[in-house]
């Protein structure tokens, strides 16, 4: 199987910050073990709140090498994305001295932005929401950068010294795959070289807790809450919300190999679509996602059947996981039962905007490793969910292509392929 | 990118201090006819902002169902409206065009900041379950793409950008990467609404907002004495299309898509110069088109004296000191953030269209030591091919956009 | 306002459903129509979830998880609201 276009992405390099480890090995390590980093939130008094459940990064920021003036004027989204890059880089072995600034992009996707910092500073400034027309001189210097989701592109690209194109993609949840998919796409249409490519969001802060309460999309089973994330389970009663980032660097095939880069995957295909349905609701048949993810199979070249494992969405909630499996089967006909499915949010919960990159990552270590993930809280099969979700238990599994799928608000329908560095000629 | 097979303008839709649809638009802009006026979103009392660029006469219940209005921010209503003014300038009915070939791109700057600001103040007056079911869907910065794809079943590769004031030009950069890969109508542009309290004094923090309480002069980019930007709410939204599939149907095209950068000023502490001028140059580059045949660049125009010192020596380095026609309308309208390039965007095409260069209100004569021959006093006519249009964003973020003429310039009104 | 015990009709129904303005263009909820789905009338799951938590905010009435898929209706909205309110106050006047 080859593929004609003349400028490939590869990723030769992964960083993350997720909940139960801060770092790639502690996220493959937490993975592979079947653990969940599920548990009651400590990050807010949640005592309010219907669900009060989340998978929280146990995140000390200055051990995570952050100086104290960035720990100042940086939301928690921003230490996370900065701490990945970094991890990154090095894991990549670049050196950012020898690369052309121009030449060297950002693609960072987030769903909900600065949320954290926004808040703090409303209830300061607002008095605790007692004023509309809140006060101006009391906001932190750098209030603007926590408006703007663009600020998180902005560190990363300090970081990697870029001086290409910088982007911030907001999808909502499938953000963190369409930021990837638009570095891949800076590098094949010739735009840049290298691409540090990812998504963040830290959104447990009261705000976001309740607005999924008032909608009753997550989990509210607080006395269980390790186990309360049971994507495609026949109890599954709604996503944990959670919180980190994945930074991967991409770079042109060409220059990686001319530099001995260790490669953990090409991203061979990429297809976004939207339901155009309802900003939150899903119809059973998945035929968005379906679609989204034949466009990625022809942009691979490949078939339903070199489809060797799928990274679900796997949300949890009873609409999206019975809406996969019905874009799995229609894309991929009976290869969908053939194949191992299994969903990371059952181990680090729903983190929006930075869960798509997360997984990104979990699929390029998996077919680094050869080993798939498994749905962790699955013990009751539904009729509606009847594929082979890997329960409990990771797997050895020989991958050479892996699809990675996301599903969001506002209708967003994205599938990404990735394909291990010598399966592809 | 050959200048046939570009990517054509065929629709727009302008909600914006200017005016409410496209003619009113562009007729303030002739006549330097201001959209900044006093602060009424809600009383300033002490803030030192006074002056701001809103969209005047704003009733979206006209053409918007109200559960729809309910459900989303000022932003987005604006969003919407633009959207579909946009398609319906075009003549495009989406049920007429494949529904996996139907896209939307827009740029957000802040989300939905009103809303969010109503639900935050729900939740600390009166707790958790105060929030509302539309907190998850109208503050986010996706919403406005989501509901233009679900209002006009819109299923292709929708997507948001935000880079602050140049998420705008970068949405035409990408409406053109989905053009060519399949799609065959793109709704491009962006809008913001973020005059609330909590999104103004966020905006005071920059310390680049104009407390200037003039509004014919309180946003002079360029001048000696500039003083900083006034903000303005609006946008808006254009239709691009295939070039084949436009002819096909017989569409009027305003303009071209030639050629588009996107590129980041150096992190502050390393000692290197503002990316604003190779981004210019990749753009012509892009665009095939050299600086010497563009006929006018619609400026960034912060407004702030380094800012607009940097914008002028990028531009005598890119075309030569003087060389080429620089305007800002934007002082017309303040700046718009998400909504502020793509409003550059629609009214560089009426230029190219109308072939005639928009002056820059608010000042007389540029501050000489910019070496920029700036458009002031009034329209200048002029032959029109190509004209450039730049924007920055907070934190670095530079993009440049090259448009052509589209098939059917007008004469002067 | 305040809900009559046992007494939730159609028009505290609207009232509560209209009470965060916007929706006059979904149709109002009459004694014809009452039968209908929500959705077929223009309030689609977001509405009626909103609706809901208004019940619980400005009348204390729970409507828990379990019970959203039973009030696909105006009409059970109005039965299922009723019923509680018996099961709270059986035998108390307003």
């Amino acid at each position: 199987m080859t593929l004609s276009r003349s400028r490939r992405t590869v990723i030769t390099g992964i960083g993350v910050v997720a909940p139960g480890g801060v770092g790639r090995e502690a996220f493959w390590d937490l993975l592979t073990a079947g653990r969940t980093a599920t548990r009651p939130i400590t990050l807010f008094d949640a005592s309010g709140f219907r669900s009060r459940i989340a998978a929280e990064v146990d995140f000390d920021p200055e051990a995570a090498g952050l100086s104290h003036p960035e720990i100042r004027r940086m939301d928690r989204a921003a230490q996370f994305a900065v701490v990945c890059a970094r991890e990154a880089i090095a894991d990549s072995g670049v050196d950012l001295d020898t690369l052309d600034p121009g030449r060297t992009a950002v693609t960072i996707g987030s769903a909900v932005g600065c949320t954290m910092g926004l808040e703090q500073e409303y209830r300061v400034l607002s008095d605790g929401g007692r004023r509309w027309v809140v006060d101006h001189t009391y906001g932190v210097p750098h209030l603007y950068g926590y408006m703007v989701p663009s600020t998180l592109a902005v560190e990363v690209a300090w970081e990697a010294r870029a001086e290409g194109p910088v982007h911030l993609v907001s999808t909502g949840c499938t953000s963190g795959l369409d930021s990837v998919g638009l570095g891949a796409r800076l590098i094949e249409e010739g735009s840049a070289d290298v691409v540090l490519a990812g998504a963040t969001d830290a959104p447990l802060a009261p705000i976001t807790s309740a607005c999924f309460d008032a909608i009753r999309a997550t989990s509210p089973n607080n006395d269980d809450a390790e186990h309360a994330s049971r994507p495609f389970d026949a109890q599954r009663d709604g996503f944990v919300l959670g919180e980190g980032a994945a930074v991967l660097v991409l770079e042109e095939l060409n220059r990686a190999r001319a530099r001995g880069a260790r490669i953990y995957a090409e991203m061979v295909g990429y297809g976004n679509r939207s339901n155009a349905f309802h900003m939150t609701g899903l119809r059973p048949d998945g035929r968005e996602m379906a679609e989204a993810i034949r466009v990625a199979l022809d942009a691979a070249r490949l078939d339903p059947s070199d489809v060797d494992y799928i990274n679900a969405h796997g949300s949890g909630t009873r609409q999206n996981d019975r809406h996969e499996t019905a874009a799995f089967k229609a894309a991929l006909g009976e290869r969908a039962r053939e194949v191992p499915v299994s969903s990371i949010k059952s181990m680090v919960g729903h983190s929006l905007g930075a869960i798509g990159s997360i997984e990104l990552a979990a699929c390029a270590l998996a077919l680094d490793r050869q080993v798939v993930p498994p749905t962790a809280n699955l013990h009751n099969a539904d009729p509606e969910c009847d594929l082979d979700y890997v329960p409990l238990v990771a797997r050895e599994h020989r991958m050479d292509s892996v699809l990675s799928v996301g599903s969001g608000f506002g209708g967003f329908q994205t599938a990404a392929l990735l394909t291990r560095e010598g399966a592809v000629a | 990118m050959t200048w046939d097979t570009a990517p054509v303008v065929t629709g727009l839709g302008v909600v914006a201090p200017t005016g409410i649809g496209v003619e009113r638009h562009w007729e303030s802009v002739l006549k330097g006819r201001s959209g900044i006026a006093p602060l009424e979103r809600f009383d300033p009392a002490d803030y030192p902002l006074r002056l701001a660029g809103q969209v005047p006469d704003f009733t979206p219940r006209d053409s918007v169902p109200g559960r729809l209005l309910q459900q989303t921010d000022r932003g987005t209503h604006m969003g919407l409206v633009a959207a579909a003014a946009a398609l319906d300038d075009a003549g495009i009915d989406p049920a007429d065009v494949p529904e996996f070939e139907l896209a939307v791109v827009t740029a957000a700057s802040s989300g939905g900041t009103e809303f969010g600001q109503h639900e935050m103040e729900r939740l600390y007056q009166n707790g958790p379950g105060w929030v509302g079911a539309y907190q998850s869907i109208a503050w986010f910065y996706a919403a406005t793409t989501g509901q233009i794809s679900i209002r006009h079943g819109m299923r292709g590769p929708s997507g948001v950008l935000c880079q602050e004031q140049a998420g705008g030009l970068d949405t035409f950069g990408q409406a053109r990467r989905l053009l060519r890969g399949g799609s065959r109508v793109v709704v491009a542009g962006g809008t913001d609404a973020s005059l609330c309290p909590y999104g103004v004094v966020a905006q005071l923090s920059t310390r680049a907002l104009s407390t200037a309480t003039d509004p014919d002069s309180a946003y002079r980019p360029f001048a000696p004495d500039a003083c900083g930007y006034v903000p303005g709410e609006g946008g808006a939204m254009l239709v691009v299309e295939r070039s084949d599939a436009a002819a096909a149907r017989g569409a009027r095209t305003y303009g071209r898509v030639l050629g588009h950068a996107a590129g980041f000023d150096p992190a502050p502490v390393l000692d290197r110069p503002p990316a604003l001028a190779s981004t210019i140059e990749r753009a012509l580059a892009d665009a095939g088109v050299a600086p010497g045949a563009v006929g006018a660049v619609f400026a960034d125009a912060m407004g702030v004296p380094a800012a607009d010192a940097a914008e002028a020596a990028a531009l005598r380095a890119v075309f030569g000191p003087g060389a080429v026609p620089v305007t800002a309308p934007k002082t017309l309208t303040g700046r718009l953030y998400g909504g502020g390039s793509s409003l550059d965007v629609a009214t560089a095409v009426l230029a190219l269209h109308h072939q005639v260069v928009p002056h820059t209100a608010g000042l007389d004569r540029p501050d000489p030591r910019h070496g920029v021959d700036l458009v002031v006093g009034g329209p200048r006519p002029a032959a029109l091919d190509v004209v450039v249009v730049l924007a920055r964003g907070h934190g670095g973020f530079t993009s440049a956009l090259v448009l052509g003429r589209g098939d059917t310039a007008l004469d002067l009104p | 306002m305040s809900l009559s015990v046992a007494r939730f009709t159609l028009d505290d129904l609207t009232a509560v459903l209209h009470s965060d303005t916007g929706f006059d263009n979904a149709e109002a909820v009459t004694a014809a129509n009452a039968d209908r789905p929500f959705d077929e009338l223009g309030y689609d799951s977001l509405a009626v979830l909103e609706f809901v938590s208004q019940l619980r905010r400005h009348h204390g009435v729970h409507i828990p998880d379990e019970a959203l898929s039973e009030i696909p209706t105006p009409l059970s909205a109005v039965d299922y609201v009723n019923r509680l309110l018996v099961e709270r106050a059986p035998n108390a006047e307003v």
